[in-house]
């Protein structure tokens, strides 16, 4: 079947085209040049719509067993928002964490069309993939977590070259089908379980001896060394703490010009000043970002409702867990491999804290210049749900919108912030670079994130209006892979996405090593732990992709 | 005749996967690393091969027209057991949605003691390869543990690990239940350490060992006949231990609120990781699928396998989705029941049209109107299940060709008739 849009405005940045009017033809799936005579079975008469590929949430948490645990402690939350099904739809349930039917469709009905879980755990990978499984429409894929697994901690203490770890840390990555690699508070997990309560970025690992600076530069060395084109994807030491922001541009600095994706970092920006000895560090974070190209990063902004953090950083939740709203929460040691940490939030707009998170992380998108290498999360659903980004949107493309929202926060907070003298409006070329573009060439996408011919045809249409919000919140169209799966902001039409994912080279011989210590140590044999293709494919539902490493 | 080697249990909930089989055209026979729970499971035969519609053998295409003949029209069926694979769970619960079902998983009785104290105010929890590469303390409460899981003190406390230089040394106390047998004797001769109540006197004991833990004074010399001393000797050990771990199988706390020790026990964890100790709770569990259960629905819905679809939308309630509850006051109006794993469970009787998707060889009281014998998991086809410790889910390999199909292909095409029709 070949598809015309016909005269839409069109934002392809990874094209370099900025809100040209364009045709574009689909055909297989794909988007493909003009043809020269075929005349198209369908036509859209896009004039005046806005046309941008489909959205790619780089780091969401939609899949894994914390994410279950987050769903099983909040029926409330799910109570408050029903999802009944239609002849196309199943049911589920919404708000903070929804089921996995439900992520998909409301993710297709922004216009994304796809999402990658950033906190695979090599033993959990098994069921983040099963879960991503049941998410209708999207793409997936996911970083597997390296850093606080005792195998990488006894290689270091045994002082082991970077080849062997390079040939673990690729063996982990197609092991686990994912398409990159994360650290969670390098080494802190796993200190947690020898009872250390904190771990800066020089303190050592009580029993290993291994400091996080150390797991950082071994891990970013070998995820660049083994050609993976996403960088080590890094959740730092300290989440949450007052004075973080510290730790965050030594965490730059140490790195030694390494490449390096920050995650949620509105949560490592904190200052120790004013009268409440907590400040907003977004300049000076901004600033390290700015000077360091080798830097990218993601913000995690808070919005302010009702939420559940989720996050394998079980040391940290477990000493935020005073602020657990409502009070109950989880934590879990897991496998001699990480852990987790559950903790409901409720962010307040009149909570001096909450409220001035909310501003670090609009100051953090507003301060950081390169649209390129900063993305637009909320750390679903640790900031807030996946729900919130037109609104988030809106905050950051209409200045008036976003002062009024400051007028309305703790009056403490609105002291401490410099959000309003901050005049930058995000153009939509920018928004469409921080979620398109610049998100597929981060993850290493190939054929994703933007239309020119080639590309596989995940394509987004928008009707103009100055109102962000609402543009945002209900594309005319959306189509994914050719298939027009969303009219109106409602699905109309369902499918499955692929997997995506890397397969990094690794000496065979890696095995042998790892197949002793599975045997002593571990529960599982290593042939068992390995995810085979069929795992994924068998049902006749899901693919594989694997994309190309960097030469 | 093969021998398979590596084979993982859906059956033990404890993820052995050592297990070797013998197959034998189509009758297996576990050759090493078997158990009380697991060789039986394994080893029983194939005696149905065919389904059954109102007791004569019927074709499959027969028997699944008739079942959702069955279902149509229904204003509350419920689909009882739940006891199959990841992809068995996909399909049951798509045949819920569609047909507005109840879902309820047989052993939700007792997993709500976990569920309720976790939606109350939750826990922190450990897996099965932290407990046995660091657990120097193990309170096992009202609990045998060996019935359970004949193999958990073998596989777990007596064997090598990478914290503990000589693992005999590990302490294991008892609180409540006495242990069967001598399972949990540690290899250097040591027993473990038994404090015997009945089980319904364990909210008081779970409550003053708590208090002691926090500090409370105790007025009392005794709780249910354990001396407070030698509960004081229990608080000051977990309070020494580098990793104490607490166990306990919520089915096994057969009380009235039996929710409120497992809020206890996990709080009194809580309390000693506040006070500067490490210390970890270990729910058993993962019999017949039931973890699998929890999971997919818990993805699937929100909700944990106690979940019902009759308003086209799914609403929990650990109470009221209760299949016999559901049965007994006449609100169900079929009964679907699936049980991939075990041949002895069979649905309870009632008058109301029976569907049972089950394990080859069932026995009936009373013939249902329709029986599908299905493949077992991990031996007749490939799948997922998952342990108990919930974090790590298995893949089952398939033993043998049986030619049975798949709980999932059985329910995928009732459903597919139901949306047909």
């Amino acid at each position: 079947m070949l598809i015309k849009l016909s005269g839409g405005t069109v934002y392809d940045p990874a094209a370099g085209i900025a809100g040209q009017q364009q045709d574009i033809y689909i055909g297989n799936g794909r988007i493909i040049n003009p043809p020269a005579d075929a005349k198209p079975d369908k036509e859209y008469d896009l004039k005046g719509k806005v046309v941008m590929s489909g959205a790619i949430d780089m780091h969401t948490h939609i899949g894994g067993g914390k994410g279950n645990i987050a769903r099983t402690l909040l029926p409330e939350d799910h109570r408050q928002d029903p999802v009944a099904s239609t002849h196309i739809c199943r049911s589920g349930c919404g708000h903070a964490m929804p089921s996995t039917f439900v992520t998909g469709y409301r993710y297709a009905e922004m216009g994304y069309t796809a999402g990658f879980e950033p906190a695979l755990l090599p033993i959990n990978a098994r069921q983040a993939h099963m879960e991503m499984g049941d998410i209708p429409i999207l793409d997936k894929g996911g970083y597997v977590m390296l850093g606080s697994d005792d195998y990488l901690l006894r290689m270091l203490t045994a002082k082991k070259d970077q080849k062997a770890i390079n040939d673990y840390v690729a063996w982990t990555i197609q092991s686990a089908k994912a398409i990159g690699i994360k650290v969670v508070n390098p080494g802190g997990i796993n200190a947690f379980k020898f009872n250390q309560r904190k771990l800066d970025l020089d303190e050592q690992n009580s029993h290993y001896g291994v400091s996080p600076r150390e797991i950082l530069q071994v891990l970013a060395t070998a995820v660049k060394e083994i050609g993976v084109s996403h960088p080590l994807h890094v959740h730092g030491c300290n989440l949450g703490v007052p004075g973080n922001m510290q730790t965050t541009l030594d965490t730059i600095q140490g790195i030694g010009g390494l490449p390096m994706h920050l995650t949620h970092i509105q949560f490592h920006s904190y200052g120790t000043e004013g009268d409440f000895k907590f400040s907003s560090g977004a300049a000076q974070i901004a600033e390290a970002v700015n000077k360091n190209k080798n830097i990218t990063i993601d913000v995690g902004q808070i919005l302010f409702g009702q939420t559940v953090t989720a996050s394998g950083d079980s040391m940290r939740q477990h000493a935020n867990h005073k602020h657990a709203s409502p009070n109950k929460w989880v934590t879990m040691d897991i496998e001699c491999d990480a852990g987790c940490g559950v903790v409901p939030f409720k962010y307040k707009d009149q909570n001096f804290v909450n409220a001035l998170q909310w501003a670090i992380g609009l100051e953090t998108f507003l301060l950081v210049d390169d649209p390129w290498r900063i993305f637009l999360t909320t750390d679903h659903p640790n900031g807030a749900p996946f729900t919130c980004y037109p609104h988030l949107i809106r905050l950051l493309m209409d200045k008036s919108f976003r002062n009024d929202m400051l007028a309305t926060i703790h009056p403490e907070a609105q002291k401490m912030t410099t959000l309003a003298s901050i005049d930058r409006e995000y153009s939509l070329q920018e928004i469409a670079i921080m979620t398109r573009a610049g998100a597929a060439k981060l993850i290493g996408l190939k054929d994703r994130g933007g239309l020119s011919a080639g590309n596989w045809a995940d394509i987004t249409v928008y009707t103009d209006n100055p109102n962000r919000e609402q543009m945002f919140e209900k594309p005319d169209y959306v189509f994914k892979d050719g298939e027009l799966v969303v009219v109106d902001g409602k699905v109309v039409a369902t499918k499955w996405g692929t997997t995506h994912t890397v397969k990094p080279d690794f000496d065979p011989s890696v095995e042998k090593g790892l197949k002793e210590y599975f045997d002593r140590y571990l529960t599982m044999k290593l042939g068992n732990f390995k995810i085979s293709d069929e795992e994924i494919t068998e049902d006749g539902r899901g693919s594989i992709t694997v994309h190309p490493l960097k030469g | 005749m093969t021998e398979i080697t590596e084979v993982p249990s859906p059956f033990c909930g404890i993820g052995t996967d050592d297990l070797s089989i013998q197959v034998d055209g189509v009758s297996l026979k576990v050759t090493a690393n078997g158990c009380a729970v697991n060789t039986p499971l394994f080893e029983h035969a194939i005696t149905d091969t065919r389904p059954r519609v109102d007791g004569k053998e019927a074709s499959l295409e027969a028997a699944v027209a008739k079942a959702a003949d069955l279902l149509k029209g229904t204003k509350l069926p419920v689909i009882g057991g739940c006891a199959t694979d990841v992809n068995g769970m996909r399909g049951l619960l798509a045949l819920a949605d569609r047909c507005g079902a109840v879902v309820d998983n047989m052993n939700f009785v007792g997993a709500r003691n976990n569920f309720l104290a976790l939606q109350d105010s939750g826990w922190m929890n450990t897996t099965l390869a932290e407990v046995k590469n660091r657990c120097d303390l193990l309170l096992v409460v009202g609990t045998d543990l060996e019935a359970f899981a004949p193999r958990f003190f073998e596989r777990y406390l007596w064997t090598e690990a990478m914290f503990l230089e000589d693992t005999s040394q590990r302490q294991v106390i008892y609180l409540g239940k006495a242990p069967s047998g001598v399972a949990s004797t540690s290899p250097n001769g040591t027993k473990a350490h038994v404090l015997e109540c009945a089980t319904v006197d364990l909210p008081e004991v779970m409550a003053v060992l708590r208090a002691l833990v926090k500090k409370q004074p105790i007025r009392a010399e005794s709780v249910a006949g354990i001396a407070v001393a030698d509960l004081q000797a229990i608080a000051d050990q977990l309070k020494a231990a580098k990793y104490g771990v607490v166990t306990w199988a919520a089915g096994a706390l057969a009380y009235s609120q039996a929710e409120l020790t497992v809020q206890m026990l996990s709080e009194m964890v809580k309390d000693l990781n506040d006070q500067n100790v490490r210390c970890s709770g270990l729910p058993l569990a993962g019999k017949e699928g039931d973890q699998t259960a929890n999971q997919v629905c818990g993805w699937t819905t929100g909700y944990p396998a106690r979940t019902r679809f009759s308003r086209g939308y799914p609403e929990y309630d650990p109470f009221l989705n209760d299949t016999r509850e559901l049965l007994a006051s006449g609100e169900a109006d079929t009964l679907v029941w699936v049980q991939a794993f075990n041949p002895v469970s069979v649905p309870p009787v009632t008058d109301l049209p029976t569907i049972v998707v089950g394990r080859s060889g069932m026995t009936f009281t009373k013939e249902p109107d329709v029986f599908i014998p299905v493949g077992t998991p991990g031996i007749d086809h490939a799948g997922h299940a998952y342990r108990m410790d919930n974090v790590v889910a298995i893949r089952l390999k398939k033993l043998r060709d049986s030619g049975l199909p798949s709980t999932a292909d059985v329910l995928n095409a009732i459903e597919r008739q139901c949306r047909l029709g």
